[in-house]
């Protein structure tokens, strides 16, 4: 460097630090703005890029999921048909014991007799009746009988006339659940979801016994998934061990052989699970040939718990391994020597220096493996009967056969937030940093 | 070839007839006699491939020998698993426990032997205060700097006060200036412990400053164990000559040899003499070594080697220029001049004499390379 250009240098660090302002470019300009007039063509061109993708995950991810979690609040079902009458009805007091007054009588009449003629497709009286009827089970045929004479009633009183038609709607409950049902936002479906209800006092209360079927079904979920996230770990450990200490060549193959399954299509790999476990299946015949189980008293293993077990620990198996072996593919192989050679035996070795390095790739596994089987669907629903299923079955079941949106909406928005409190406690625990999915 | 020592009762490490493969076809070492005395700091020097760090893998326990018995105090170690044989080690890059602070680090042999924790504590505090790190006790060892990783794991490796103490290439990782200084520590801790060490390492500048004696390996081979000086000063073969220090090689074929003086004649006609070393007799091809520092630009008359060759190129280093000049056909000859007042200006294209001892020059073994 010749000596006039450590000079020039030397001069502008003393401009700088003489006149103490904001610092200047050479052109004069703010230094600040000018970094953000040459990053800016960086910044625009990098946002851009992603717009896609954000474009992509709001419209098929934020908002459906908003859209999910709204609809286990809101059901319209009864302001749909009777508009009048709902508003109406928020004038009655339940609590004095007393029906609604002969007015509030006469618009649901009106308004009843009004959705029976105008028949909008989805405000029908049917769709008003199936929303009371999941909280006052029975009551449906009621609605529909009702609704197809209430055009007959002309003149008042009305509240006679109806009891006339039904001796049901003389019913205290009945009129106090309406008067609830026609507020659009309720938390009625979440409760039924936790199998709870309003009883007739109105006080939220435990469903009767025979009602208690998510709960228990969420739990059941919770603890196949735990189980089959043990078992995955317990196979894929040593698996993922022998892919990261084995020759390059070898652990290649074998490492193909833990990908197969991810290029089998979903329902080819449980249906030949369903091959292999049925009763008349391969591993039966092996067992009746091997003369360890009679032939009359094969072993039942699909269409129930353990076919669901057996077969979701097979699919997910891979999303246990690869975390772990691209955590193990990490460690060197002179820290067991290290330990050894300080007079650690194998066991104490790897207890105390390999395990604790592999936590990163068994925490994400573990995260990865139950969060999935949480939420699994197809494999419970081909191999697990009717007590190897999910509840992410029964979710299915709301959406497409019983049409109960609200009900399935509160239900998955159920097993989102079970997901996001593990998600949390894994954070608490392990450090969602400390992950390492490969 | 190496001193043999005869088997004594007084060696605290010894190799015999050691052989090593990994795939039945190579030997990786071949045919291994070595004795290593208590307290002493003996270095496996060599180019990587040469078998020296397989040699310590098996010392280690961590490679079966695959003949030949290895003894520590005169105990057969062969069927010893690693962690029975009680020997400190230092890894190449230095293999600290990353999950564990630098105290459980130094803490974990003790833990192993049960120690009471009272015990290890005061002994964690002790080796932290010889390696001067008692501040960093409770750091992870990625927030030390290379150098002070490297004093814990010679801590580590000290720490349960074994009597031999092995150290894989410790210091490659290190930049230069932390090298030399690491060495010094090094070679202390080992004076004030008085344990074993064997070290191995590619860097022939770490072996000569730290070790009682340098192996030095090539081929599955020792072809040379003595001490630094006599490495350097009496080469016993053209390997060790070229691999220690800066050498000059010249070919030729021996004419006469009297009282150890061989006449050796250059393929050009020139006739030299040089010291007898590791060559049989008359008529053999032999390739002569002769150090940089030892050859006279301008000799007295009466030199008993002198020669005329060119000058191709001046390197000027302050303390002496590095002359590189044709002679007698090989243009890598390489003359160390001494920089003085009164020398004469060089130029590159000259002619110079240039002359030597004839006991500077060593005839050795003949090679082609």
């Amino acid at each position: 460097m010749s000596d006039t250009a450590i000079n020039t240098m030397g001069n502008k660090a003393q401009n700088a630090a003489v006149n103490n302002g904001p610092l200047i470019a050479a052109d004069g300009t703010p230094l600040k703005q000018k970094l953000a007039k040459t990053t800016r063509a960086m910044k625009t061109r990098a946002f851009l890029l992603t717009m896609p993708l954000v474009l992509f995950i709001i419209i098929s991810f934020v908002i459906p999921i908003g859209q999910m979690l709204h609809r286990g609040f809101y059901n319209p079902a009864v302001s749909n048909v009777m508009p009048s009458f709902s508003v109406a009805i928020k004038d009655w007091d339940e609590t004095t014991g007393e029906l609604p007054s002969e007015e509030i009588f006469e618009i649901f009449v009106k308004d009843l007799a009004l959705a029976k003629k105008n028949r909008e497709v989805g405000k029908t009286v049917g769709n008003m009746a199936t929303r009371i009827n999941y909280e006052l089970p029975g009551s449906r045929s009621l609605f529909t009988k009702s609704a197809r004479k209430a055009g007959k009633i002309t003149e008042g009183p009305y509240k006679e006339a109806l009891f006339a038609l039904d001796k049901k709607w003389d019913n205290h409950n009945l009129w106090r659940t309406l008067k609830r049902a026609s507020n659009d936002y309720t938390i009625s479906f979440f409760l039924a979801a936790l199998d709870m209800k309003y009883d007739e006092a109105g006080n939220i209360t435990r469903a009767d016994e025979l009602y208690r079927i998510y709960v228990p079904i969420l739990m059941k979920t919770l603890l196949l998934s735990a189980l089959i996230t043990l078992l995955c770990f317990l196979i894929a450990y040593p698996v993922a061990y022998l892919l990261s200490t084995l020759p390059l060549a070898t652990s290649n193959l074998l490492m193909i052989l833990v990908l197969l399954p991810f290029w089998t299509s979903l329902l080819v790999r449980t249906s030949a699970w369903i091959a292999m476990l049925q009763q008349q299946g391969i591993i039966n015949n092996i067992f009746v040939f091997l003369g360890l189980i009679g032939d009359e008293s094969r072993i039942q293993m699909i269409y129930n718990q353990t076919g669901t077990v057996i077969s979701m620990v097979h699919i997910l198996l891979p999303f246990m391994i690869l975390p772990l072996y691209s955590v193990m593919k990490t460690i060197p192989p002179s820290y067991m020597r290290a330990a050894k050679s300080m007079g650690a035996t194998n066991t104490y070795a790897f207890r105390r220096v390999y395990f604790p390095q592999t936590i990163p790739g068994i925490a994400a596994g573990t995260l990865l493996v139950f969060i999935l089987a949480i939420g699994y669907y197809i494999t419970p629903a081909l191999v697990g009967g009717s007590d190897g299923l999910f509840i992410s079955n029964l979710i299915a079941d709301h959406i497409k056969k019983t049409l109960n949106w609200s009900l399935g909406s509160a239900l998955a928005a159920i097993l989102l937030v079970v997901v996001m409190v593990f998600y949390w406690m894994y954070n608490r625990l392990v450090g969602v940093d400390k992950l390492k999915f490969g | 070839m190496a001193e043999k020592k005869s088997a004594t009762d007084s060696s605290y490490v010894r190799f015999e007839n050691v052989q090593k493969s990994y795939d039945g076809e190579v030997l990786v070492v071949k045919d291994l006699n070595l004795d290593i005395q208590k307290g002493e700091f003996v270095t496996m020097l060599g180019p990587s491939g040469s078998g020296k760090s397989t040699c310590l893998m098996m010392l280690a326990g961590f490679e079966p020998a695959t003949h030949g018995e290895i003894f520590l105090d005169d105990r057969p170690i062969n069927t010893v698993p690693p962690h029975k044989r009680g020997i400190g080690m230092v890894f190449q890059n230095y293999a600290l426990f990353p999950h564990m602070t630098v105290a459980e680090n130094l803490a974990f042999p003790l833990e192993v032997r049960g120690m009471s924790r009272s015990d290890q504590e005061d002994r964690v505090k002790q080796i932290l205060d010889m390696v001067e790190l008692s501040q960093m006790a409770d750091r992870r060892p990625a927030q030390l700097s290379g150098g002070q990783q490297q004093r814990v794991a010679v801590a580590r490796s000290l720490v349960f006060e074994p009597d031999l103490v092995l150290m894989d290439e410790p210091l490659g990782a290190l930049d230069k200036q932390l090298r030399e200084q690491m060495q010094y520590e090094i070679k202390h801790i080992h004076e004030n412990l008085g344990v074993t060490v064997v070290y191995v390492t590619h860097d022939q500048t770490e072996a000569l400053t730290m070790s009682d004696r340098v192996a030095v390996f090539e081929d599955g081979v020792i072809q040379q164990l003595s001490t630094a000086e006599s490495l350097y000063e009496d080469p016993q073969n053209s390997f060790v000559a070229q691999f220690i220090g800066e050498n000059n090689k010249l070919n030729g074929t021996v004419e006469k040899i009297t009282k150890g003086i061989c006449q050796v004649r250059l393929p050009d006609g020139t006739l030299l003499h040089s010291q007898q070393v590791n060559v049989d007799g008359v008529g053999d091809k032999t390739t002569m070594s002769l150090r940089p520092e030892r050859i006279e630009l301008d000799p007295p008359k009466g030199t008993k080697n002198i020669i005329t060759g060119r000058i191709e190129e001046l390197i000027y280093l302050g303390d002496h220029i590095r002359v590189r000049m044709n002679v007698a056909g090989n243009d890598e000859f390489i003359v160390k001049v001494r920089n003085r007042a009164d020398k004469r200006p060089l130029k590159e294209g000259q002619e110079a004499k240039i002359g030597w001892l004839a006991e500077d020059c060593k005839a050795l073994d003949y090679t082609s390379q």
